[in-house]
């Protein structure tokens, strides 16, 4: 079958939690000790299990942050309203342990090979596997031009700034701020739409590689607005996230 | 054996002694968690239907929404064992609704929006204890909770409580819905914890 | 307000239960739907995380697909709205 190889059965594997790194104030990138990791590609996930003393367990899916053949490295966004997402950006310290299965995917993964140019779009937190995307092709030396269109609430909002912003060397970083945004800011001031869609994307006639992820609403209006400027469906793959950060 | 999360338990709130049936913890959410997209039947084209009685029998949304109404505040439990207290319904009971049909049928079949359908005894729709729900917390029932209308059967488990419902139908024979076929309980009484076939 | 959409996810969110179930990556896998025959990687398949179990729809017509549910460990796998899985 077509995609990726699974190496042997998809185990739960104990991981102790290495480092956290708060990216903004709601979201928490964990560096993840897993003995036995077989590595994975840029955008797979991994299913993360928590265990309460009582024997309640409670799984969720989250985008891989960090570059294939760095460790592996989650970022999690805190849901208000969630049970799980509070625990691992609040409570969860170095030392501690969860388990974890994966990498998960062989749909939603970029490699250099697969050429480009790339047009990487971004709603919220689904910027955590595009980064991942563009990590691998920083370390790779890739030369396929790629642009991250990335819709963020606010500037306090955006996850990787420092990251994103040192970035150059054939990539374009393009910020959308939904809700508010900083004096002086001259960058969209707006949600996606098909007017910012048509400046951003690279045209269809180059043949470009997209990568959408983020909230269900998100990915659907990007996702058809693209397909609208003339890409053809099956060069824009998508990812969603829902409202319950599963 | 699964490593303990350190710290990491469900999330609960205190539950008042004998207040919530065995295995059930109280949540202030109201979890949206669907099987299907959220139907949008517009009202004109809105109908409950009760049929496989003597003759078929069927109100439109004005038709229905003249019924006499009542408002009801219950518990509602989850067979995921979250249960949300004193939740306050608008809705037209099914004595009114099953007075307008001769039958003599002793299980129904309920049959939504979207395809879902669900089991129950008709003895468990009279009563006093079942409602078509049209409003919630003061207000019309939002589409992501079933409005229009859904079923509310709140002394089962609450995946009887079938959203987007669209009528019922009358049979001799019990014969399982959705979430039955694939071993959900039959009937589905919390306070004796039949989750699950054979419990 | 979050739009009623949010909750639909895609088949990448299945990916490990997909692998618990079948033994294999599955989302770049090809379904026919036998509703209306129309041809998605399952990837791109409306998933729904219900509370009881996960179904798998058609994007074009709405058609379950695929069913999971897990009781007591088990996962009971319904695959009768396909008509082809490859």
């Amino acid at each position: 079958m077509a995609g990726t190889a699974v190496r042997g059965r998809l185990t739960w594997q104990t991981a102790t939690v290495g480092s956290v790194t708060d990216e903004t104030p709601k979201v928490r990138t964990l560096s993840l000790e897993v003995p036995d990791w077989s590595g994975h590609r840029a955008g797979q996930h991994v299913d993360i299990r928590l265990t309460a003393d009582d024997g309640y367990q409670a799984e969720r899916a989250y985008s891989i942050a960090s570059a294939p053949g760095e460790p592996l490295a989650i970022t999690v966004e805190r849901l208000d309203d969630g049970e799980v997402s509070p625990y691992l950006t609040e409570d969860l310290q170095p030392g501690d342990f969860l388990e974890v299965r994966g990498p998960i995917g062989g749909y939603f993964v970029w490699e250099p090979a697969f050429g480009g140019p790339l047009l990487l779009l971004a709603g919220g937190s689904g910027v955590v596997p595009l980064r991942s995307m563009l990590r691998c092709r920083a370390s790779a030396g890739s030369p396929v031009p790629a642009r991250l269109l990335y819709s963020s609430r606010s500037f306090q909002d955006v996850i990787y700034r420092a990251e994103l912003d040192g970035l150059s060397d054939g990539v374009e970083v393009i910020h959308a701020l939904t809700r508010s945004q900083p004096p002086g800011w001259t960058g969209y001031a707006r949600r996606v739409d098909q007017q910012m869609l048509a400046e951003v994307a690279w045209p269809a006639a180059q043949q470009p590689l997209a990568y959408v992820c983020g909230p269900t609403s998100f990915v659907e209006a990007v996702a058809s607005g693209l397909v609208g400027l003339g890409y053809p469906a099956g060069r824009v793959k998508t990812e969603r996230f829902g409202a319950t950060g599963q | 054996m699964s490593p303990i999360s350190r710290g990491f338990h469900r999330k609960r709130q205190e539950e008042p002694a004998g207040r919530v049936p065995p295995g059930q913890y109280v949540t202030k959410d109201f979890p949206v968690l669907s099987a299907g997209p959220t139907p949008h039947t517009a009202l004109a084209n809105w109908t409950f239907s009760i049929e496989g009685g003597q003759a078929p029998k069927s109100w439109t949304w004005e038709e229905f929404r003249g019924l006499p109404a009542e408002t009801l505040t219950t518990d509602i439990h989850c067979v995921t064992r979250w249960s949300k207290l004193d939740t306050t319904w608008q809705g037209v009971s099914l004595d009114v609704l099953l007075a307008a049909v001769e039958y003599d049928a002793r299980y129904v079949l309920a049959f939504c929006d979207g395809g879902y359908t669900t089991n129950l005894p008709v003895a468990d729709l009279t009563g006093g204890r079942a409602w078509v729900a049209f409003g919630y917390d003061g207000g019309p029932l939002g589409a992501e909770h079933g409005g229009p209308a859904r079923l509310l059967v709140p002394h089962l488990y609450f995946w009887k409580s079938a959203k987007w419902v669209r009528g019922l139908r009358l049979r001799d024979t019990d014969e399982p819905g959705f979430w039955e076929n694939y071993g959900y309980h039959m009937y589905g009484d919390p306070w004796r914890e039949q989750r699950y076939a054979g419990d | 307000m979050k739009a009623l959409d949010d909750y639909a996810l895609d088949g990448n969110a299945i990916g490990g239960l997909l692998i618990e179930v079948f033994g294999t990556e599955m989302t770049t896998a090809t379904g026919t739907c036998g509703g209306c025959g129309a041809v998605s990687q399952v990837a791109e398949l409306a998933v729904y995380r219900s509370a009881l179990g996960t179904v798998v729809r058609c994007r074009a017509c709405d058609a379950v697909l695929m069913t999971f549910v897990q009781i007591h460990g088990v996962t009971c796998v319904d695959l009768q709205g396909l008509a082809s899985l490859a």
